[in-house]
């Protein structure tokens, strides 16, 4: 807002304070966060090697309590190892695959999982929330309880979920036992997406829902027109959030239900084997990073896709 | 012809926390149809209540309010006016043609025409160059510009804008007013135009509407026998004509001819 004004008559039309350079510098940012990325990785591999090295066998203690590791390739297998490992064989049987192979087949599965999971919980997420926006009173009978189903652990339902789901059967169609790990990864997505759209689409100025006011604009129209674009940069966050937790679900319910084709069980069963082969327990941790980092680039690509939506935030 | 705002002994009080605000207290007024009158007052003497009462954002406590002869409501679900409020309120998603279609959208206007239609508004408010913009590429003038366009978008014959020039500097408001006088001598359109600004008052209307607060009620109404065919430009300001009619507002203002601190800086 500082160019100067125009006049409408004048031939030389007025330029906008435009960013003409945008495209170059959001190359050269990404460049940066690339290069960035990469150090950090590179830092952390540094950081638990020189750790490795340096400190003392025993871990350090303060008290009782043991406050870094110990330093043992039994607890600290040195990174080139676990990396190696990675392109060694699961076991020592001679037609196994390598650990690579399996941890990766195992991840895209979960990956599978925590996205069915994600999309049930998005989309709950979504509808409660606008059930919320447009009727106070659910509001104020729904939010409690929304709140509430956070605090039900995890391991305590799992099972329950993992039971019921056993006994349903339709017209020859099973339940399927990942449906009950994807129900389960849902159950925590769909919390941050439900209070972050509630939040956003509550966000919008009053002049614009006065605006629509005056327009005789129908409910419908001021949710599609004006509240729910405003409401993306909250629901940006929130999907975020979601996707995390429903790859954190999927992980947990994996192992709580006991689930077998997914990273959570190999993460249970390699860390069983940890003592006669600590490199390999590290594999499977990599690969429910993987799906972490999977989920949070998808959720960004989403923000990217909608940057229009964005321009209050300060990017 | 029709009025297109009569308001008949209206009366508005807001219950808050703190007790009563009695923002309006017996106010009539008559608005012509292609009349533009102004309202001006010091802060907080209910000028926006009474436009907002006109727009049916408000309901009177007491009193009617008819916009060309139906109730307020009606009115605002028929589309009989056009608003502009101090801030732009434009939607930052959306482009400059966007932000000027967007009632035509929420009304069903059919793609080619509203494509149409926006080239037309923008060009009118000298916008066609940015028509692709978002609102956060243009100075504030423009932003307003586009807030303008928008209220006409549906050819209003009623026109309310709550101090829409309020947020710019003295050369783009008078720039804007020169602009405004000549769209609405183009559309006809009556105008209810809230001011603190006594020269923007004289300079547009055909009556200035004197108001005082606490409660907020009409204490003059001054005919500028300026008419709708009368260039609104530099010369008229240079005017005897209208420095006589800015001093008499101003004196209806202070209840004498003196200029008081009271109105400045706000
Ligand atoms: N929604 C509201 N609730 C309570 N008081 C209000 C409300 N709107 C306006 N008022 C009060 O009514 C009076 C007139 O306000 P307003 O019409 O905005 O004045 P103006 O536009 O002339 O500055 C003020 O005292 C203001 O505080
Ligand atoms: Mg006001």
């Amino acid at each position: 807002m500082t160019t100067a004004l125009a006049d409408p008559t004048s031939p030389v039309p007025e330029t906008a304070p435009v960013a003409r350079s945008g495209h170059r510098r959001t190359w050269v940012a990404r460049l940066r966060a690339a290069v960035l990325g990469l150090l950090g990785l590179v830092g952390v591999a540094g950081l638990w090697e020189g750790y490795k090295a340096v400190g003392p066998e025993e871990g350090v203690l303060v008290g009782e309590n043991r406050v870094l590791p110990r330093t043992t390739d039994l607890a600290m297998p040195h990174v080139w190892d676990m990396v190696q490992r990675l392109f060694e064989p699961v076991t020592s049987l001679g037609d196994a695959e390598p650990l690579w192979r399996v941890v990766l087949d195992a991840s895209v599965v979960s990956l599978g999982i925590a996205t069915v999971g994600w999309l049930v919980g998005t989309s709950v997420g979504l509808l409660l929330a606008v059930l919320m926006q447009r009727v106070r009173i659910a509001e104020w009978g729904l939010l409690p309880w929304i709140v509430l189903s956070q605090t039900v652990p995890l391991i305590a339902f799992a099972p329950v979920v993992r039971s019921w789901g056993s006994r349903i059967e339709i017209a020859g169609w099973e339940w399927p036992s990942w449906l009950s790990v994807a129900v389960i990864a849902s159950y925590l997505a769909f919390f941050p997406v439900a209070v972050g759209a509630l939040k956003g689409l509550q966000s919008p100025d009053r002049i614009h829902t006065e605006l629509l006011r005056t327009y005789a604009a129908s409910a419908t129209d001021t949710l599609r027109k004006v509240r729910i674009p405003a409401a993306v940069p909250y629901l940006l966050p929130a999907l975020r959030l979601g996707a995390a937790s429903a790859v954190i679900g999927t992980v947990v319910a994996e192992v709580s239900t006991g689930y077998l084709d997914g990273v959570g069980r190999l993460l249970v069963s390699y860390a069983g084997q940890a003592s006669g082969d600590p490199a390999k327990a590290w594999a499977p941790i990599f690969g429910a990073i993987g799906l972490g980092l999977v989920a949070a680039g998808f959720v960004a690509l989403l923000g990217a896709l909608m940057r229009n939506y964005r321009r209050g935030e300060a990017v | 012809m029709q009025d297109a705002v009569r308001i008949e002994g209206v009366s508005k009080t807001f219950v808050t926390r703190s007790g009563q605000v009695h923002a309006l207290a017996d106010v009539s007024l008559t608005v012509g149809e292609g009349e533009f009158v102004s309202l001006i007052g010091p802060s907080g003497c209910g000028k926006s209540t009474l436009m907002r009462l006109v727009a049916d954002l408000e309901q009177p406590t007491a009193g009617t309010v008819e916009v060309f002869g139906k109730t307020a409501r009606k009115a605002r679900v028929d589309q009989d006016y056009g608003i502009a409020f101090q801030q732009a309120g434009l939607l930052p998603w959306r482009t400059v043609a966007a932000n000027i279609a967007l009632p035509l959208e929420i009304h069903g206007v059919g793609r080619r025409e509203r494509r149409s239609r926006v080239a037309e508004l923008a060009e009118m408010v000298g916008l066609s160059d940015f028509a692709d913009h978002h609102p956060d590429q243009l100075s504030g003038g423009m932003q307003q510009r586009v807030a303008i366009a928008r209220a006409l978008a549906e050819r209003p014959r009623l026109l309310l804008m709550d101090e829409p020039f309020g947020a710019l500097d003295e050369m783009t408001r008078e720039r804007m007013q020169s602009e405004l006088a000549r769209i609405t001598a183009e559309t006809g359109a009556a105008v209810v135009f809230v001011t603190h600004s006594i020269p923007e008052a004289v300079f547009l209307s055909d009556r200035v509407v004197v108001m005082s607060p606490r409660p907020g009620r009409i204490t003059s109404v001054i005919t500028t026998g300026i008419g709708r065919d009368t260039a609104r430009d530099e010369a008229l300001r240079e005017s005897p004509a209208f420095f006589e009619k800015v001093t008499e507002v101003r004196a209806a203002l202070h209840g004498a001819p003196v200029r008081s601190p009271a109105l400045e800086g706000r």
